[in-house]
């Protein structure tokens, strides 16, 4: 981080501290990993939020009320994910957070917001265990891991026009949960899996699997699962000739994958789904503009974090500052952020997932796929 | 038909390459008794190794493949043969005749060691090697085809040329007998002018000269690697050694063979996710009936 912007940052946090004392404010958190091995994270986060916070304030605020923003460190850690959403709800007085980063520190924390009417809004957790307790304050403007099953399967049918698809996980929860979300859609286009088989993690060998992969004569091979098992998967599917179409998720949006594959041309065509470019929406040109005129690059969550503000904000705005009223609220109602309209279903996840389809070159890069 | 000949081919392959991990167990528990758990962690630091020389190779602009495959291998063979005998002399010597408890601990601490001092040393990224030889010999059988790589054929030739040595050299030469008599009775041995530490030592220096030319094999030809990918090749190793007969050399290569297969056949005609139950249990059924392995000698107790 930049001299420049660490000043900006605690001038900032003067400012906010030093209107604390002389108004009555809606006090909003920030929580994530301000510290530790995640603190980049963190710090986009409270980018994202404060310069929202800051456009919201010069545009009058809510309802006339400023909005102060409050740092909570989880370093990513449930036990601490709890404290700090102890921490926030009792003395800071919250009535809304933004966060929390990491989904195993979200689900702990949403616990003690929802017996404290605390609305809140993660800018970053995917895990479908936040959203499937059904706790009715609990929101993403991020997709969930699911989601980008019915991608992936849409995009197989309706693109690709594939029959025969072969679907391959690594019997951990991320990778068969991804697998069975999509084989699911897959089905209910009326695609029926001609292979359904489970990996080893940790083996490099898939050998085995790969000429069985053959004898089904797949066009299509999904696979749910990290790019340390993708990488010699592909590697060993181009060995043997096979040319039919390798996908997967989110697991292998990783430089390693290239290396672990050995050569960048045996990703070359790889498919994968993954959150689209937050700086590419139309709405948030704008924001955008601002930020890089300010030095400062809308990296990673920095978006994602700004229009979980908004969505904080245009709740509170349109419920008296009620936040359990802005809850249902929500669960009605659309959202105009940077990162495009969002709707929410009972649950609180996205109506429209953002997830699209990226393609690996013969270089070891990848690019977004028009859909 | 093409595709069950294509999976004994992958069999064979895979096979091989446990055989050659698995010699280093064998021989280790054949002549002191003891499962040196950090061999699958060396067959790892072998990895690496092979990626260092891969890259100095070609930072002298050495590109054509007979040298490049011939200076890796000589390079890593003699690297990791030095940490074999450093671990040796470091981890198991001072605990010669301690009891058997300790000193696979003592090799359990040397796999964590081994780990650690990788992955803060190289990171804990995934690494890869750049592939050398590439292409395929095609046979075609009815209306499919049979696939072998030529780093495929290569590993099949590699891996029964260094069995092959090994085995002569344990069978006909005096380093071999002088192994042998350790093996047998080590303290007869020493008091007929063997030098039992030094026998001791060089199994281990050969143990890992075998995981090493594994290592050079199968990175070459998977490509991609970490510091944690020696556990789960180790143990599947170890399993080879003891369905074999642990303590046989021709045990740990047949094991070797027999595991592989048998993970190829089971994962392509019936189901990979339940190729290592099949695996274990087959482990398990050969040892109700033959408890000491296939080619292993039942252990006659010394009174």
């Amino acid at each position: 981080m930049s001299n420049a912007v660490i000043r900006k940052t605690l001038v900032s946090l003067a400012v906010a501290g030093s209107v604390t004392l002389a108004h009555a404010d809606v006090v909003i958190g920030v929580a994530g990993p301000h510290t530790g091995a995640y603190a980049a994270f963190g710090a986009q986060l409270w980018t994202g939020a404060s310069a929202a916070a800051k456009a919201i304030n010069d545009a009058g605020g809510i309802d006339g009320e400023m909005i102060k923003l409050v740092k909570a460190d989880d370093a990513c850690e449930p036990k601490q994910a709890v404290s700090v959403a102890n921490r926030l709800v009792d003395s800071d007085e919250a009535v809304a957070v933004v966060g929390h980063f990491c989904s195993s520190s979200s689900i702990p924390a949403s616990n003690i917001y929802e017996e404290a009417g605390v609305l809140m809004v993660t800018p970053a957790s995917t895990a479908p265990g936040l959203t499937d307790r059904g706790l009715p304050n609990v929101f993403r403007v991020c997709g969930r891991d699911d989601q980008q099953g019915d991608v992936a399967a849409s995009y197989i049918v309706d693109t690709l026009g594939a029959k025969n698809v072969a679907v391959i996980h690594d019997k951990d929860t991320y990778g068969k949960g991804l697998a069975d979300a999509m084989k699911s859609t897959l089905n209910a286009y009326g695609v029926k899996e001609v292979l359904y088989e489970g990996l080893t993690r940790g083996e490099k060998d898939f050998n085995a699997l790969v000429t069985k992969i053959r004898s089904v004569d797949a066009d299509v091979v999904y696979f749910g699962g990290l790019h340390s098992e993708a990488g010699p998967l592909v590697r060993q599917m181009r060995e043997q000739g096979l040319t039919a179409t390798f996908m997967s998720g989110d697991g292998i949006t990783s430089k390693e994958f290239v290396s672990v594959a050995g050569s960048p041309k045996y990703v070359d065509g790889v498919l994968m789904t993954f959150g689209a470019d937050p700086t590419s929406y139309a709405a948030g040109t704008e924001v955008v503009k601002q930020f890089r005129d300010a030095g400062i690059e809308p990296e990673g969550y920095v978006m994602y974090s700004y229009a979980a503000m908004q969505v904080v904000a245009e709740s509170l705005k349109a419920t008296n500052l009620d936040p359990v009223k802005a809850s249902d609220w929500l669960h009605a109602n659309k959202v105009d952020t940077v990162m495009g309209t969002k709707s929410y279903d009972e649950k609180g996840d996205l109506l429209v997932s953002d997830y699209v389809m990226y393609e690996w070159d013969d270089k070891g890069e990848y690019s977004m796929l028009d859909m | 038909m093409d595709i069950i000949l294509q999976q004994l081919v992958n069999g064979l392959s895979l096979g091989s390459v446990y055989g050659l991990i698995a010699i280093g167990y064998t021989m280790v528990y054949g002549i002191i008794g003891m499962i040196n758990f950090a061999h699958g962690d060396v067959y790892m630091v072998s990895a690496y190794v092979t990626a260092i020389a891969i890259a100095l190779l070609s930072f002298f602009g050495i590109e054509s493949f007979p040298v490049v495959i011939l200076g890796t291998l000589i390079f890593t063979i003699f690297v990791t043969g030095v940490y074999g005998w450093v671990i040796e002399r470091v981890a198991y010597r001072p605990l010669r005749g301690s009891s058997r408890l300790s000193i696979l601990i003592s090799a359990i601490g040397m796999s964590l060691i081994l780990q650690n001092y990788v992955q803060i040393s190289q990171g804990a990224k995934q690494q890869g090697v750049p592939t050398l030889l590439s292409g395929a010999i095609r046979f075609d059988v009815g209306d499919g085809f049979v696939q072998l790589t030529y780093m495929k054929l290569f590993i099949l030739c590699a891996s029964f040329i260094g069995m092959g040595v090994l085995t002569y050299i344990i069978q006909k030469t005096k380093l071999g007998r002088m192994c042998r008599a350790t093996q047998q009775d080590p303290k007869m041995a020493s008091i007929l002018g063997i030098d039992t530490d030094k026998i001791i030592s060089t199994v281990f220096v050969i143990g890992a000269t075998m995981a090493a030319l594994a290592g050079v094999l199968v990175t070459l030809d998977y490509g991609g690697f970490d510091f944690y990918v020696g556990f789960i090749i180790g143990i599947k190793a170890f399993t080879a050694a003891v369905l074999g007969g642990i303590g046989s050399l021709p045990g740990a290569m047949l094991g070797g063979i027999i595991l592989g297969l048998s993970e190829a056949l089971f994962a392509g005609l019936i189901s990979s996710d339940y190729k290592d139950v099949f695996s274990f249990s087959l482990l398990v059924i050969i040892l109700i009936f033959r408890p000491s392995g296939l080619l292993g000698k039942p252990e006659v107790e010394k009174v």
